[in-house]
């Protein structure tokens, strides 16, 4: 199992934590003026990269914060965790 | 040094790319062979090529536990499963080949009164689609297998299961083997460790595709590689509602026929059939990160183990002998993408994520179609791109069965 290295309780097993997905997506500013495919984009599209990815972690069984990572998503290797 | 024997006949011609073809096909695993058959056999369309960057059918069509069924809740997923069902009950005759196709049937067990009601209801929808469907209470699932553990003083109690007959699995390399002998057979040219590295698209047309062994014109492109959709599309410019996630899935060494029928369960999650030659075959759930790794987290494992446990007491001395991952390409309906895209001449068939083995022949039938008269098929037409924008979505994560 890999060590994730939370930055506020330190490595701590995978199984401790929660995947989020893409980092960085923001709701829109302005919903209401959105068109269907801007909002299609917004709620059902996310990068989807074979390599260095921006991804949201939580720490569910531990401090139960989320925070970000860059991680490989061909060799898995957590690149960068960030508060 | 005694001299080696003789090697077998190859199954299928291994050609040189040529500069052009009318068709190419990227991605030679199932889904990628079964539509250069079609297109062949079908449409008549012979002038194609299936590009793979590795070797045929090295992908998720040798990682997959090869259950086959067409118990899905929608009418649109309904008629294109049953469709590759029908197609997969005469498939060893249409490619003059073993396939191993076993209809042995498929259990999908309830352990809750939620999933009493959705089973219910799905068998209820089934047979309104002409699907062989009924509702087994628990001791009706033990008849069928009488491995399963029924008992009322587990954490997940079995209640009831719907039920297949008509399920079943088939030997997935012996399914790549024939569609690609019988493909070669008709004209169309197999061109393993070529990768697709570029597209060359002129006024929103494609007229060309770059390789690992050459430029290839082409005016029709037909991307089935599955998990590796994404990174095709990207060098399109075309953005897709995809997630790349591995899915493990483990085989025991070989035992005695123990298991006869297919088992799955969504709410402890794990799915159980026994091969032919005797393994046990034990699917997971999707790791929860995106990942192109072909391998996944030991703790997915240790969970599908527990699960099968439970249910199945008796495999509590078998040995794992062998755990792999395949990279599932996921969409938020559950449901697949399989048609025209902006570019012309580019189609799409991904989407299936943790459920495209069954669809082999189907959806290479609705492919061809698709690719070879720039139209879908009736049975592929509700799977458009376009549906995350008009909100016509197939949700489908219920009779997925595989939790993600």
């Amino acid at each position: 199992m890999q060590l994730i290295a939370c930055p506020w309780c330190g490595p701590r097993e995978e199984a401790e934590f929660h995947y989020g997905g893409q980092a960085g997506v923001a709701y829109p500013e302005n919903p209401a003026e959105l068109d269907d495919e801007t909002w299609a984009r917004y709620v059902f599209f996310r990068d989807n990269p074979k390599g260095p990815f921006a991804e949201r972690w939580m720490h569910s069984a531990g401090c139960r914060r989320w925070f970000n990572a860059v991680r490989d998503t061909h060799t898995y290797r957590l690149l960068r965790v960030g508060r | 040094m005694e001299s080696l024997p003789e090697h077998p006949g190859f199954l299928w011609r291994n050609p040189e790319p040529r500069k052009s073809y009318d068709v190419v096909i990227v991605g030679g695993g199932g889904h990628g062979l079964a539509t250069a058959y079609y297109l062949a056999k079908n449409e008549g369309v012979r002038n194609v090529a299936v590009l793979e960057k590795g070797w045929l059918a090295g992908g998720n069509m040798a990682r997959n536990t090869t259950i086959i069924r067409s118990n899905y809740l929608w009418d649109e997923s309904a008629a294109i499963y049953e469709h590759s069902l029908k197609l997969w009950e005469g498939l060893e005759e249409e490619l003059g080949y073993p396939i191993l196709f076993s209809q042995r049937g498929v259990l999908n067990l309830a352990h809750s009164l939620q999933d009493v009601r959705d089973s219910v209801r799905r068998v209820n929808a089934n047979r309104l689609n002409g699907i062989d469907a009924e509702w087994v209470d628990a001791r009706q699932v033990k008849e069928i297998c009488p491995i399963v553990n029924i008992s009322p003083d587990v954490r997940y109690p079995v209640l009831g299961a719907t039920y297949q007959p008509r399920a079943g699995i088939a030997k997935h390399d012996y399914v790549a083997w024939g569609y690609a002998r019988a493909a070669s057979a008709m004209g169309v040219d197999l061109i393993q460790n070529c990768e697709v590295t570029g597209f060359e698209v002129d006024r929103g047309r494609v007229v060309a595709v770059r390789t690992t062994r050459g430029r290839i014109a082409t005016g029709k492109v037909a991307l089935a590689a599955a998990g590796h959709t994404s990174v095709l599309a990207e060098r399109l410019g075309l953005p897709l509602p995809l997630q790349s996630h591995p899915l493990q899935a483990l085989v025991s060494e070989l035992l005695e026929p123990v298991h006869p029928t297919v088992v799955m369960s969504n709410a402890v999650h794990v799915y159980v059939s026994q091969a032919h030659k005797g393994e046990l075959v034990m699917g997971a759930g999707i790791d929860s990160y995106n990942g192109y790794g072909q391998r996944g987290a030991f703790h997915i494992i240790e969970q599908q183990m527990s699960a099968a446990l439970e249910l199945f007491p008796v495999f509590a001395r078998a040995h794992l002998l062998r755990s792999w991952a395949g990279i599932v390409d996921v969409t938020p309906d559950a449901s697949p993408i399989v048609g025209r895209t902006p570019i012309d001449g580019v189609y799409l068939n991904c989407g299936w994520g943790t459920g495209g083995f069954k669809a082999t022949p189907g959806v290479g039938w609705c492919f061809a179609h698709t690719v070879a008269r720039d139209e879908p098929h009736p049975y592929n037409a509700p799977f458009t791109l376009e549906r995350f924008t008009t909100g016509a979505l197939i949700d489908e994560h219920g009779a997925a069965a595989v939790a993600h």
